[in-house]
């Protein structure tokens, strides 16, 4: 038996084997020229790989599915490496070289064989964070280790430490404080909503009028609005609100947050099953201990992946603030806009997407871990 | 005991319980019986203040529930819910502990009262007290709901159709159980059903409920012989009357002397199965124990002359 999904990525990766696998550039600025796979020197053993892992993502069982996007990945590391290297190594001092189009389309197409493998064999959420912590520390490992300290984005990066360090810790301050801010906010404004519906018609609609605002027109408000608080309310400037930079990208993420955050509370707090409402308040537990011990455990995986949805969430929209001087990873992106520097806007764009992927599978895993064990099992 | 006086409850202008009055003397089980819709949910739920009365009183041993603590008051009294509602996040053990819990028992004490329960209600400890509810089956589940109501060695039990999801094997069980482990504490109980079969082999008095009003409140042998009104006996099954009063009887009060073979059936076999004895066998006459456990023999006529004498 062969697998659909298999065959389907095996044509996929066959035809993106002839796509331009890296690009050389004269220099960081300028265009660069595809070169593809077989004229690279020693691509032999990364190609065999590459083709090798594709063939075995076609076999229906899952484990050799697995085994084969493995081998797959790690032909295509062989060749981004071993590739870099020797294109350098005949090319000018200013020469750069970057991933083009076939190693992207390779990556993304390898990724999915490897999900799909993974979900076929479901593993629990034990074992998911394990191989969560594998993959982020075998790449943390490739990272540190030089072996693609060649490639144009590391060079960009190389140049950049410490401002690429600054902007990293900013971005998830970005992201994790606004999502704690507006959990800080919105539990109790959710449990209150849970309790009195006439709030709850009141809240619902403005939280959901926030949600529809668009993401650039919400950062561009908070510039005149923060700016007047700046400048109008003693002390505000001194705690650091002005009418650019951090606080607008913050408090603009905040309010993006509250409504996924009230929603998703609410949902979880009226997901309890009336019975058991009702065999709480019949065996004499107090509107505060129903909360705790029924309302608020039975609705933690709802109550989770709305936390999910907002993290996901500011870590992209995060990116926003870069054009507004909050920093983060948009300061690379839209700096490499505006230079139309293609490995700065990676620069950005990678490590974003690597932190929502990482926080997006983490929560799952949290979520997973709250449902009540018997509802796993089935 | 529990007086019930003059108790109202009026949902938009209907009344769902109109002025019922009754009491219930303490260490009995009283069974509320009617139709759907007719008031027994609410008027139950009223005893422990689920729902406020629009007017009217409830004394629990002479002291107004009105002035109590809702939460104290409950935690006082067992309360089943109508299906089992239990905590689906909890296990078995955590369910029936919950009112201990909250009274502030010691850990050791409410897992041995946990276990104790499990067995009083025939659940192997050991295999069920880590087992959350959706690994239970409908039944067991149900008899979860009613140990968690007994945990507290509560002396008032409020049980709304706790034997609701039960097949009628697990039922006959379960009916017994309840009544063997009320006599053994002694506790009070209310139970609402809306099956006159139940109400008449578990009560020791008997509440007909028909559109709020309570139309009569008597011991079991009463509803059926002399039923208060066009509605109750319809509710006892007209032709059915003859052998639901013999079901409350038990074989030993007409047995007769006389030797006859045949392994003698226990002296409290109601007369209702005796009968089905006689039909099953094709016999006129079959053997049963006496109270004293002499053998006798209980006769089709004797069955006949009893049936008629109160019917
Ligand atoms: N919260 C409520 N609001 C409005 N009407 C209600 C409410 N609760 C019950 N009622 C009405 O009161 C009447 C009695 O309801 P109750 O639940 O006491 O019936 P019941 O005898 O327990 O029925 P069943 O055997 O179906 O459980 C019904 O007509 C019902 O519609
Ligand atoms: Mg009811």
């Amino acid at each position: 038996m062969l697998s659909r999904p298999g065959l389907l990525f095996a044509a996929l990766g066959a035809a993106a084997i002839f796509l331009p696998f890296l690009t050389l550039a004269a220099n960081r600025i300028v265009a660069g020229q595809g070169v593809p796979i077989w004229s690279l020197a020693q691509a032999a053993p990364g190609l065999v790989a590459l083709v090798l892992g594709l063939a075995l993502g076609v076999i229906s069982r899952p484990a050799l599915r697995l085994l084969g996007a493995a081998l797959g990945l790690a032909g295509l590391l062989w060749l981004l490496v071993q590739g870099s290297n020797a294109l350098l190594s005949d090319a000018g001092e200013f020469a750069r070289v970057s991933p083009a189009a076939g190693f992207w389309c390779l990556l993304v197409v390898l990724s999915l064989l490897m999900a799909d493998a993974l979900g076929a064999l479901s593993p629990g959420p034990w074992a998911r964070a394990a191989l969560l912590a594998l993959t982020v520390g075998l790449v943390a490992l490739l990272l540190r280790s030089g072996a693609l300290s060649d490639l144009s984005i590391m060079q960009e990066y190389a140049s950049r430490k410490s401002g690429f360090q600054t902007a990293a810790l900013r971005h998830l301050g970005l992201a994790f404080g606004s999502l704690a801010a507006a959990a800080l906010i919105g539990l109790p404004l959710g449990i209150a909503c849970h309790s009195s519906a006439r709030l709850r018609e009141a809240t619902l609609p403005v939280l959901s009028f926030l949600q529809t605002i668009p993401s650039l027109a919400m950062f561009g408000i908070m510039i005149p609005i923060l700016g007047w608080i700046a400048t109008a309310v003693p002390g505000a400037k001194a705690i650091g609100i002005a009418g650019i930079g951090f606080a607008p990208a913050f408090f603009a993420l905040v309010l993006y947050s509250l409504l996924p955050v009230v929603a998703n509370l609410l949902a979880g707090l009226q997901s309890t099953p009336p019975e058991a409402r009702e065999a709480a308040r019949g065996m004499g537990m107090t509107g505060f201990q129903r909360l705790i011990k029924v309302e608020f455990p039975l609705g933690l995986p709802v109550i989770l992946a709305g936390l999910r949805i907002v993290l996901v969430q500011n870590i992209g929209l995060a990116v926003i603030a870069g054009l507004i001087g909050g920093g983060g990873f948009g300061t690379f992106v839209f700096q490499g806009l505006n230079q139309t520097a293609t490995d700065l806007i990676l620069l950005g764009t990678l490590p974003t997407v690597a932190l929502a992927l990482i926080s997006a599978i983490t929560m799952d895993i949290l979520v997973e871990l709250a449902t009540p064990t018997a509802e796993r099992t089935r | 005991m529990i007086e019930i006086d003059q108790i109202t409850k009026i949902y938009d202008g209907a009344r769902a319980v109109d002025a019922v009055s009754m009491t219930v003397e303490t260490g009995t089980i009283t069974v509320i019986v009617g139709t759907s819709g007719s008031g027994k949910t609410t008027l139950l739920r009223m005893i422990n203040r689920l729902v406020e009365p629009s007017s009217g009183d409830v004394r629990i041993n002479g002291e107004a529930t009105a002035e109590m603590s809702k939460t104290a008051l409950r935690r006082r009294i067992g309360y089943a819910i109508q299906g089992h509602g239990l905590f689906p996040h909890y296990t078995v053990a955590r369910n029936i502990g919950v009112v201990p819990q909250l009274l502030g028992w010691p850990a050791a004490k409410i897992a041995a009262r946990v276990d104790e329960l499990l067995d009083l209600f025939s659940m192997a400890p050991e295999q069920f007290r880590t087992r959350y509810p959706a690994e239970l089956s409908g039944g067991q589940a149900q008899r979860v709901g009613v140990a968690r109501a007994l945990a507290s060695r509560p002396d008032l039990l409020l049980m709304d159709e706790p034997f609701g999801a039960l097949d009628p094997i697990i039922r006959a069980r379960a009916q017994e159980d309840l009544r063997r482990i009320q006599r053994k504490l002694g506790s009070t109980i209310v139970l609402v059903t809306h099956d006159m079969q139940e109400a008449i082999q578990l009560g020791d008095r008997v509440a007909v409920m028909d559109a709020g009003r309570l139309v009569q409140h008597a011991t079991p042998a009463q509803i059926i012989t002399e039923p208060a009104t066009e509605f109750v006996a319809e509710m006892v099954g007209g032709i059915e009357r003859p052998l639901r009063l013999l079901s409350l009887i038990p074989a030993c009060e007409i047995a007769q002397d006389g030797q006859i073979e045949g392994t003698p059936l226990p002296a409290q076999t109601s007369l209702r199965d005796v009968l089905a004895q006689c039909l099953a066998s094709g016999r006129d006459a079959v053997p049963v124990l006496r109270e004293d456990g002499t053998q006798g023999q209980v006769t089709l006529a004797a069955i006949r002359a009893r049936a008629q004498s109160r019917a």
